[in-house]
């Protein structure tokens, strides 16, 4: 009695940590929603309300009116699921290589991935514009998804070999076994396992991609070209000066599409998960 | 299905790389020269936008593409282009962003390149603000005092002198009189409320009416850092009314201007300084029935003269259409369009033509007041310093803002400002 007790309090505990840890998560994401759908008048009251007491959706059209949204938004979406379709195709079999061959080329390769992710971006961002211009690759989405592959490969490559070394190597000697060929062992057996990993690699490369600015905005120069992240910088002024509402109203539609995939995604990645847990 | 598969990848990954890369040079062999505007509220762009068109309209042989940037990253990305020698031809930025780029060889000297018109209509004391080693980096247009917006019915009630551009409050005055609008608003509201999240700036601009310099050039051309009682006047001005008058609000020290508008509208504060483009804010924002009003800043001994950085239209060394960049800025910058730019951006115009347009002296937002004070400003002091930008980021912000908090005292102020900051600017000019 008094360990269920204990139980029911202990889970009341862990229910309200977790309550205090999704509000802390949602407000600025509610306060976004807020935000956006406040007139001017009310982003510049002494005594802000959650609920806009005038709700308009001029902001959303001023937001389209002064800057090419739409535009913006289709230029990242390309660069985005590009760079993680990319980088997934690439760093797959680096990571199967890299998690099923132990070894110092495999050690070496796991320091350096961990080793890139130091770099800040200014450091290779004048190189990488050189190579790219000798390539004629400034100012072409192309050039830009190159770079956010690049970019995005170590830490793909990185969770990828994770996910690989938790499936069971037992398993693919079974298959062997079995007769499988390795090709069958491989697109049989352990993809379906590391489907999950594949899948939640590739929202960690699209998101990366999605809300990156600083590439975006040095290495793209027509207005037709630009990402969504460099457009919203445009409703800011100097010295921090912001036009609050329009920026508010265009910076909730950019979350939109990484949270529809984060949706669809999330329900493959826990099925994966499950799965993976059974066959182990 | 395999075959079909891969062909269609390979068609996608194709379209890809064709359809994305940059299109290049123009068929028809005119001149295209990229203008990068970093106008950002949109009846300032709609201004650029519409004189871009013009341009355009009347001179087929040399267009103009209008390039959005922005003021947030305008620095790196520049630096950037500049390197990788794929700058725009023509380029909007602040003077106080030039002196590297010009020192570096990235921007053209326009000496010579510009009209009679326009160098002779802009004062000398704007063209320093861009000149570096007797070349001229670029065209001062747009700049703005900083002002005290004020609630107008507490400055009305308190019964204080109203100041007027031309019989400004002294520093002295100012400090006594939030000390009365403090103690007549009661517990909880301050007679000013000082936005110093980015605190070096204010107290240089400010302080040359003071009589500070801070930055001092020497015979041999190199800068070092003195503090005088000039100097010391606006720092010792904020740093007793929020520790010992209790006349400032302490909590707004961390926040930018737009941060205290709330307060402004709410009866919280009396005063704001603010530069004279945020009128636009306070004009959107605003409730109905809030009366405001525009003064000028508080003056020393010398008058009202303050620092400014206006914004520039420069062009990049690297540009080879040098002749039509600078017939572009021309053409943008002729007085009555240098009106349009200026009531775009809620700013004032450096050309005198431009600034004499009626327009412009209405009382109606306080544009008066802001015209008025347009012939004491100054280049900013740190204009042309080299490590400027370190000695701000490194020293004077944390010094200042730990100072105004009331954490060290005036001695350690100047101590740091001084001591630290001729370290740093050796470093840049041995």
């Amino acid at each position: 009695m008094t360990t269920l007790r204990t139980s029911r309090s202990g889970r009341a505990g862990q229910y309200l940590a977790l309550l205090c840890y999704l509000v802390f998560l949602a407000f600025p994401f509610l306060w976004l929603i807020s935000t956006a759908f406040k007139p001017p008048r009310e982003l510049g009251s002494l005594h802000p309300t959650w609920i806009p007491k005038d709700p308009t959706l001029e902001n959303f059209r001023q937001a389209f009116d002064e800057q090419p949204l739409l535009q913006a938004a289709g230029n990242s979406l390309i660069a985005a699921l590009s760079a993680a379709l990319i980088a997934v195709v690439i760093a797959t079999p680096m990571a199967y290589v890299m998690a099923r061959n132990r070894g110092k080329l495999s050690t070496a390769a796991t320091g350096w991935v961990v080793i890139s992710q130091a770099f800040p971006f200014v450091l290779v961002i004048i190189p990488l514009f050189l190579i790219l211009k000798n390539l004629h690759l400034i100012n072409s989405l192309f050039g830009l998804i190159m770079v956010y592959v690049v970019w995005s490969l170590p830490f793909a490559l990185w969770m990828l070999v994770g996910y690989v070394r938790a499936v069971p190597r037992e398993l693919e000697e079974a298959a062997s076994v079995d007769g499988a060929g390795r090709v069958r062992t491989l697109v049989s057996v352990t993809a379906p396992l590391l489907a999950p990993g594949i899948v939640a690699t590739a929202l960690f490369a699209f998101i990366t991609a999605w809300n990156e600015f600083f590439f975006a905005l040095v290495l793209l120069k027509t207005p037709e070209k630009q990402t969504l992240p460099v457009v919203l910088t445009h409703f800011l002024g100097a010295e921090g000066v912001a036009d609050l509402g329009p920026l508010a109203a265009a910076a909730f539609l950019a979350t939109i599409p990484s949270l529809v995939i984060f949706a669809i995604i999330q329900k493959r990645i826990t099925g994966g998960m499950l799965a993976g847990a059974v066959k182990a | 299905m395999r075959v079909r598969m891969l062909t269609a990848v390979a068609a996608a990954l194709t379209l890809l790389l064709t359809g994305c890369s940059d299109g290049g040079t123009d068929p028809g062999g005119k001149v295209k020269l990229r203008f990068q505007s970093l106008a950002w509220q949109q009846e300032s762009v709609d201004a650029n936008k519409e004189l871009v068109e013009e341009w355009n309209a009347s001179h087929p042989g040399i267009q103009v593409q209008y390039v959005q940037g922005s003021w947030d990253s305008v620095h790196d990305q520049l630096l950037t282009s500049f390197e990788g020698g794929e700058a725009p031809d023509i380029i909007h930025d602040a003077s106080d962003d030039l002196a590297d780029f010009a020192y570096g060889g990235y921007l053209a000297d326009l000496s010579g390149l510009l009209p009679e018109r326009l160098t002779s209509d802009i004062p000398r004391q704007s063209w320093e603000t861009a000149t570096f080693d007797k070349g001229i980096y670029g065209v001062p247009f747009l700049q703005e005092p900083r002002v005290l917006i004020a609630n107008k019915k507490i400055l009305d009630s308190s019964g204080v002198r109203v100041p007027t551009a031309e019989k400004p409050w002294s520093w002295e005055e100012f400090r006594q009189i939030t000390k009365t609008l403090t103690e007549k608003m009661g517990d909880g509201k301050y007679g000013v409320a000082w936005p110093l999240k980015e605190p070096v700036s204010v107290t240089l601009n400010l302080g040359l009416s003071a009589g500070g310099q801070l930055f001092h050039r020497g015979d041999d051309g190199k800068v070092t850092i003195r503090f005088t009682d000039g100097d010391g006047v606006v720092p010792g001005t904020v740093h007793a009314q929020v520790n010992s008058d209790k006349s400032a609000s302490r909590t707004t020290l961390g926040m930018g201007g737009s941060d205290t508008l709330p307060g402004l509208f709410g009866g919280k504060y009396a005063m704001v300084p603010l530069g004279f483009s945020y009128r636009q804010q306070i004009v959107q924002q605003a409730p109905k029935g809030f009366e405001w009003t525009v003064l000028p800043a508080p003056a020393g001994p010398g008058g009202p003269a303050q620092g400014v950085s206006p914004q520039t239209l420069s062009v990049a060394e690297d540009s080879p259409y040098k002749k039509e960049a600078a017939q572009f800025i021309g053409f943008m910058l002729q007085p009555g369009n240098m009106v349009r730019l200026a009531k775009g951006d809620w700013m004032l115009p450096t050309g005198t033509q431009a600034l004499a347009d009626p327009s412009l002296h209405t009382e109606k937002d306080g544009w008066a007041t802001g015209a008025a004070l347009a012939r004491d400003l100054r280049s900013a002091p740190a204009q042309s310093v080299r490590g400027y930008p370190e000695w701000k980021d490194k020293v004077a912000t944390p010094a200042l803002q730990e100072y105004y908090s009331g954490a060290i005292d005036a001695a350690e102020l100047e101590k740091r400002l001084v001591e630290d900051g001729n370290l740093v600017l050796a470093r840049y000019q041995r």
